[in-house]
C-alpha cells in the first residue's frame, strides 16, 4: 500500500510517499521499520501506543489502534499533530 | 582526560546542539552548529575512553525519544539502533513510557563501550556497545517500590520527573549513585541490581514527610574526582556534602549569606581539590522564580568544603538579569586554573578562565540552554 510521510520523518524515508505491506497497521509499521530502521519507535511507544502527537489515517478515517486492518488499495497517511513551539 | 590543544563546549539546547571551540588561551571561542536543528537536545557528552565519540540524547515535539552518536567529534551523526526504552508492561511491571533521556554518563574506564542514561520519567538505561543499543536497568526501573520512590508524575519537575546525576565510582565499576527529582539519592554496589536510599540529613519542602522518598528532590550530585568518597549536592532544599562511608548529608548551604539562601540547580566540583566546589544560587522564595536573586547573577564558591562561601559576580550583569541556570548548564574544565562555564535559559554562555573570579559572555542568541559539558578536541 501507499504510505505518505510527514516532514519530521523524512530523514528516515527520504521521500514523501513510500510503499509498505501488511494486513494490519502494526504489520505495515513493522514493514516500514524494516525498510527505514528506527522510524517505528518515533511513532509508537514501548507500550504499543501511537504517540500523542502522531496521527494515522486510512484514507479519510483516523486510526487509533495498531490492530486496525489495512484493506487493499487504501492509502495510509501518517501526519503530525499541529502542536509544539 | 589529558589536556589537548583545543577545548570545546558541548551545548545542548531546546532547538538543537552546538559545539563551541576555544583557542588555547580559552579567550576566543568559535561556535559550530546547529546540530539537528529543531530537535530538543538534552545532553551531549564526550567519551573520555575514546574522545572521538560523542553521545547526544534527543527528542522532538512530535516524535519519540532517541539517541545520536558521533565517532568523529561531532562532524557526522548516526541514530542509535535501539535507543533507550522501558520494558513492556506485564503482570508485574508498570507501563512506563520514556519521554526523553535526560542525562548521559560514560561507564567505568575498565568498561569501554558502557554508557548509562538517566531518563524522564525516572529510569536508568545501560549500553554496552558505545550507545548503539540500550537496555533498561531492571533493578531500578522494575523495583517493587518504584511508585513509592518516585511518587506521581506531578511530583517531578515542570519538564517531567527525572533521573539524573548518574555517578560511576572511578575505583569500582559496580558502584553507582543516581539521583531523582523526585525520588532521592540512591546507591548501588552491584551495577544497578539492587539499590539503597541515601537521603539522611536532607531537608524536604516544609510540611512534607521527610521519611518518604518521593518528596526528596536532589537537583545535582557530583563526586570529587580527587576523592570519590566526597559527594556534593545541590538540592531543592539546600546545599550538602557527604563524606563516605558516612550516611548523613551535612547542610553546608546554611553558611551561605541569608539574603542569598542555598537554593539552586547546578553543582560543579574542582577536578583536583575536594574542598572546592561552585554553585549558582537562584531565588527559591515565594513561588520559586528560579532566577538570580534580585536579578544579579553570581556564582558562589567554597574553598573549605562548605564552611564558608564567597560571591563570584565580576563581569556578570549587575542588575536586570532574570535568566535561569539549569542543573546541567554549569560545568568546569580540567585546566589550571579551572575554567567555569554557565549556560542560561536566555541562550547565553558565560565563561571564567580564573575559577570564577571574573566572567565574560562568550555566546549569546542561542536557544534555551539545557546542558553544557566540556570536551577535549
Amino acid at each position: 500500500m501507499r504510505v505518505t510521510i510527514p516532514s519530521p520523518l523524512l530523514h528516515y524515508t527520504g521521500r514523501r510517499a513510500v510503499s509498505a505491506t501488511g494486513d494490519t497497521l502494526a504489520a505495515v509499521l513493522q514493514d516500514l521499520d524494516r525498510q527505514f530502521p528506527g522510524l517505528r519507535f518515533r511513532m509508537v511507544d514501548e507500550q504499543e501506543q501511537i504517540r500523542t502527537h502522531m496521527r494515522v489515517f486510512l484514507d479519510q478515517q483516523e486510526l487509533h489502534t495498531l490492530s486496525a486492518p489495512m484493506p487493499a488499495g487504501a492509502t495510509l497517511h501518517i501526519v503530525q499533530a499541529l502542536s509544539g513551539g | 582526560m589529558a589536556a589537548r590543544d583545543s577545548l570545546a563546549l558541548l551545548v545542548a539546547t531546546r532547538k538543537g546542539a552546538f559545539i563551541l571551540k576555544a583557542d588555547p588561551s580559552r579567550r576566543s571561542w568559535k561556535a559550530g552548529g546547529p546540530i539537528l536543528l529543531g530537535h530538543i537536545a538534552h545532553h551531549m557528552v564526550q567519551d573520555p575512553r575514546d574522545p572521538r565519540v560523542l553521545l547526544l540524547s534527543m527528542r522532538t515535539g512530535h516524535l519519540g525519544p532517541t539517541m545520536y552518536r558521533s565517532k568523529d567529534r561531532g562532524r557526522s551523526w548516526k541514530e542509535a539502533t535501539t535507543p533507550p526504552a522501558f520494558a513492556k508492561a506485564d503482570g508485574t511491571r508498570k507501563a512506563h513510557v520514556l519521554d526523553h533521556s535526560f542525562w548521559l554518563t560514560p561507564g567505568h574506564a575498565s568498561e569501554p563501550g558502557v554508557w548509562y542514561a538517566g531518563a524522564s520519567p525516572q529510569g536508568l538505561f545501560r549500553s554496552e556497545d558505545g550507545g548503539d543499543t540500550w537496555s533498561p536497568v531492571a533493578g531500578l526501573n522494575d523495583h517493587p517500590e518504584y511508585s513509592q520512590w518516585m511518587g506521581a508524575t506531578e511530583n517531578g519537575t515542570p519538564d517531567g520527573p527525572k533521573l539524573h546525576s548518574v555517578l560511576v565510582d572511578p575505583r569500582d565499576a559496580k558502584h553507582l549513585y543516581v539521583a531523582m527529582s523526585s525520588g532521592g539519592v540512591h546507591e548501588s554496589l552491584d551495577r544497578g541490581a539492587t539499590w539503597k536510599p541515601l537521603v539522611d540529613g536532607l531537608a524536604v519542602v516544609e510540611g512534607f514527610p521527610a521519611d518518604q522518598l518521593y518528596v526528596h528532590d536532589p537537583h545535582c550530585v557530583r563526586y570529587c574526582p580527587s576523592n570519590p568518597d566526597r559527594l556534593y549536592q545541590q538540592n531543592h532544599c539546600g546545599i550538602y556534602r557527604l563524606d563516605r562511608p558516612g550516611q548523613r548529608w551535612e547542610r553546608i548551604g546554611l553558611a551561605m549569606p541569608k539574603k542569598i539562601g542555598d537554593a539552586g540547580f547546578p553543582m560543579v566540583v574542582h577536578p583536583r581539590n575536594d574542598k572546592v566546589c561552585w554553585v549558582f544560587p537562584m531565588d527559591g522564595g515565594g513561588v520559586w522564580p528560579r532566577t538570580p536573586i534580585g536579578g544579579r547573577p553570581a556564582a558562589y564558591t567554597t574553598k573549605n568544603a562548605g564552611r564558608t562561601w564567597q560571591r563570584l559576580d565580576k563581569g556578570f550583569p549587575d542588575l536586570n538579569a532574570w535568566w535561569t541556570v539549569k542543573r546541567q548548564a554549569m560545568c568546569g574544565d580540567a585546566r589550571d586554573p579551572v575554567g567555569l562555564y554557565v549556560g542560561t535559559t536566555s541562550g547565553e554562555i558565560w565563561a571564567s578562565r580564573d575559577e570564577g573570579a571574573t566572567w565574560r559572555c562568550i555566546a549569546r542568541h542561542l536557544p534555551e540552554i539545557y546542558a553544557l559539558e566540556t570536551a577535549e578536541f
